[in-house]
């Protein structure tokens, strides 16, 4: 029971920590590296019309679930109009009224989407459509056609795509000039073949959108055709029967209605532009996770004020630093003036900078030991002492700062961020050591503080483990888990492999 | 020699890490509330005195800062004694005085130290700068051990003393700890101390580890060091063999000094010995508490372990 219990609670930590990372990664689109960008697009319909006296109303189909895509957000610019959104079958619908227009009247939507992963779950299978009462001309030609595109396919999504590509051939045979007008176009084709795929119970759609390329002004809406295998919906592009939409396409609306319908109005005019933005990846993903309503992001720290995830994004570092002191302290066997002020050190560096930060922690601590030093003398019970030497590390804070004000020194100020009482700390016990074991050990354990806080720095700060821990805090069980492993090492320390190695020569086994 | 010793190599060898002495040998054998029974000198003291075990007499103790300003008067005229906070580690803080300087005392080194200065020292050690966890400790003021007369071409101010590493009850490594120079007559290694491997089964010191490294002559008065013959070893043996049921510690740590008068005293214990001790008689630990797990037995009297650990470790004469 002893035995298994830190391993499994090891495991359960790894693989609870390992799970919600791969799902924020996977399914939320949390980005793992800090510089990670994601392209979106911010997609406009322009909709102007003349008013033609009398309250005006106008309907515009917008995208709702369109696949491959998440909408992370929605305008609507119409002044004066009331406005309302409806959903319609598969489609939505945004319903601008106003009572009184004059003149031109211009309604925008505009929307951002981004390209998203995962399969939008199509509703339910449609009923089968009855086959058209197609007259003899037309029987005929749509059975020629079907009995030709049957003997060369499988099933029914090679078939509905053998028959776009019958449908769109330059030179079509007699059967096709029958069904579709000359000159047809996307649209005829898709309609023609819903109708000739009914005479073959095939349930099929038509759905239109746009190409999203960038800087686009008066985008083409395009026709495509989606038919339902029983499973889901495919979408077959009507021009060379290839299936799935292409990833720069967004679908706009469904069905054979059309995009906008106008009361009281005329030369109605639609336009369509798009623009590429780069985003955050982290802010897509947050606010997709917001749209998504996961609960894991409803309970993320992205969901706090800003200024509460800044001291968050800071205090997460420190299990990180904690983790390399144990790893330093009992796998590596580096001594260092206290066990964890190496860490507060390291949170100093952060306002200081690494450099600056070194060059300052050494100034005070060595002319806090100055003064210990000459304290000594003066022969104080240990509490006053200690506090003696608080007040004089603040002093010596404030006049560095000043003389590097004075010499137009920056980073001198930010010495203002040292854990004081941690500075303190560290000249007591330097100083004890330092007469204890004589200066050269004294030295040894600061300079080995100073690395190791050094360390802390460079590992905590690394803008890949700050944005990652902060991004995916549960990584911090991770963090536990491999303290909880250390926490049962049995094996040598690297500085005893130094230490026994005389040993090694000496025994003979 | 190579710079690093493969851990394969050390672990075939039976040497005991830090690690491996935390986690295997002091978590599970020492329980936490017997600490303070070595932790504090003066419970040590105690509790050894009721059982009839040989300790340094005790002078005085200090507990007030009133106290130390008055430590004249608890000295009464004495010259010689040692003063150490009830709760230091490490042989930090032990000031050894083996006369007066006028109106100065001397320490052992022969450097004088000021009555203030002194007071000064003991009230540092009252304010716990001593101790562990920096608690506030108290100063004790106790018989200064003189050096049995073999260590005297060997021991350089201060007085040697015996540690002997006992787990369950059974001896099973020990060394003589010399002073030096360098640690200003304290008999600690990390503070200089020469250490001397001891071979338990005949009380004869062995090989010397000094600062990390393998030496044959004292650094100091360049006599060997091996060979010395611990005086009333048997005596040593019982003592350690006994501080198991004195203390309830599974692995201990048992300082032991060897009066010229008084014989084997117990100065005092630890709860987690140091590891260079493996060093000085390049003998590993591990090896040897493994077989005490392995084959000895649990319930035997302070005799019977004494006669396993000296059939098992020591070498034949």
């Amino acid at each position: 029971m002893r035995r298994w219990h830190l391993p499994v609670l090891v495991a359960l930590l790894t693989a609870t920590a390992v799970l919600l990372i791969v799902y924020k990664v996977r399914t939320l689109g949390y980005p793992l590296t800090p510089a990670q960008e994601v392209q979106s697009w911010i997609v406009e319909a322009r909709l102007s019309f003349e008013a033609t006296g009398g309250a005006a109303k106008a309907e515009l189909a917008i995208p709702f679930d369109p696949p491959g895509f998440t909408l992370l957000d929605e305008n609507f610019v119409s002044r004066g109009y009331g406005l309302q959104t409806e959903r319609r079958g598969n489609n939505r619908v945004a319903i601008w009224s106003t009572r009184r227009p004059s003149g031109r009247q211009v309604l925008y939507y505009r929307t951002t989407v981004t390209p998203h992963q995962t399969q939008t779950l199509e509703q339910a299978v449609p009923a089968l459509p009855t086959a058209p009462a197609y007259d003899e001309l037309h029987g005929q030609a749509v059975n020629a056609i079907l009995d030709e595109v049957r003997s060369k396919s499988a099933d029914i999504s090679t078939f509905s795509s053998l028959l776009m590509q019958v449908l769109a051939r330059p030179t079509p045979d007699e059967n096709v000039q029958l069904l579709l007008p000359r000159q047809a176009t996307r649209e005829d084709r898709v309609r023609t073949a819903i109708f000739v795929l009914a005479g073959a119970r095939i349930p099929a759609r038509m759905s239109r959108g746009v190409r999203l390329v960038d800087g686009t002004r008066g985008a083409q809406v395009e026709a495509w055709i989606e038919v339902n295998n029983g499973e889901r919906w495919i979408p077959i592009d009507p021009d060379t029967g290839a299936q799935g939409y292409p990833p720069d396409f967004l679908v706009w609306w469904h069905g054979d209605t059309p995009v906008y319908s106008i009361e009281r109005g005329r030369n109605a005019e639609l336009r369509f532009s798009v623009t590429r933005t780069m985003e955050a990846a982290l802010e897509t993903a947050t606010r997709q996770a917001q749209l998504s309503q996961s609960a894991v992001s409803s309970y993320s720290l992205l969901a706090l004020p800003v200024h509460t995830q800044n001291v968050y994004r800071t205090l997460l570092l420190v299990p990180v630093g904690a983790l390399l002191i144990v790893f330093l302290r009992n796998v590596v066997g580096v001594l260092t003036f206290g066990t964890f002020m190496p860490v507060l050190i390291a949170l100093a560096f952060r306002e200081t900078d690494l450099v600056a930060g070194l060059l300052l922690f050494s100034v005070i601590v060595t002319l806090g030991l100055a003064v210990r030093f000459y304290l000594e003398h003066l022969k104080l019970l240990l509490v006053p002492r200690l506090a003696a030497v608080v007040i004089i590390v603040i002093l010596l804070m404030a006049l560095v700062s000043i003389l590097s004000q004075r010499l137009r020194f920056d980073v001198g100020l930010s010495v203002a961020l040292f854990p004081m009482v941690i500075l303190a700390m560290t000249i007591e016990r330097m100083s004890i050591v330092w007469e204890e074991h004589g200066p050269a050990d004294a030295i040894k354990q600061g300079i080995g503080s100073l690395i190791v806080a050094a360390g802390c720095y460079l590992i905590m700060f690394d803008q890949r483990v700050e944005h990652f821990v902060f991004v995916f805090p549960e990584s911090l069980l991770l963090v536990l888990a491999l303290t909880l492993l250390l926490g049962r090492y049995t094996g040598y320390r690297v500085t005893e492999l130094m230490r026994f190695r005389a040993l090694t020569e000496a025994i003979k086994p | 020699m190579k710079w690093m010793a493969s851990p394969r190599h050390l672990r075939r060898l039976g040497v005991l890490g830090m690690n491996a002495r935390n986690a295997l040998y002091i978590g599970p054998n020492n329980p936490r509330r017997f600490y303070p029974r070595v932790d504090d000198k003066l419970l040590t003291k105690k509790l050894a005195i009721d059982v009839g075990i040989a300790v340094p007499e005790l002078y005085g103790v200090v507990e007030t800062q009133h106290g130390a300003r008055r430590i004249d008067r608890i000295l009464d005229g004495r010259s010689d004694f040692v003063i150490k906070p009830a709760r230091g580690s490490g042989g930090d803080g032990i000031i050894v005085i083996t006369g007066r300087i006028g109106s100065s005392y001397r320490k052992a080194s022969g450097v004088p130290l000021g009555l203030d200065e002194l007071s000064h020292h003991i009230s540092n050690i009252l304010s716990g700068m001593y101790s562990l966890g920096g608690q506030p400790d108290r100063a004790m003021i106790e018989y200064r051990v003189r050096a049995h007369s073999v260590f005297d071409r060997v021991a350089y101010h201060g007085v040697p003393d015996v540690r002997v590493i006992v787990y369950r009850g059974y001896p099973v490594l020990s060394m003589v700890r010399l002073p030096t120079r360098l640690s200003d007559g304290k008999a600690n290694l990390h503070q200089g101390a020469i250490g001397v491997g001891v071979d338990i089964g005949s009380g004869r010191t062995t090989h010397g580890v000094w600062r990390e490294a393998a030496v044959t002559v004292h650094p100091d008065t360049m006599y060997p060091i091996a060979g010395i013959e611990v005086p009333d070893w048997e005596t040593v043996l019982r003592l350690s063999a006994r501080a198991f049921e004195l203390t309830g510690l599974g692995y201990l740590g048992v300082d032991i000094v060897i009066d010229s008068q008084l014989g084997p005293l117990i100065l005092e214990l630890n709860a987690r010995p140091g590891l260079s001790i493996q060093i000085a008689n390049r003998i590993g630990l591990r090896s040897r508490l493994e077989l005490i797990d392995r084959e000895a037995d649990r319930k035997a009297s302070p005799e019977a372990r004494i006669a396993f650990s000296k059939t098992r470790f020591g070498s034949a004469p």
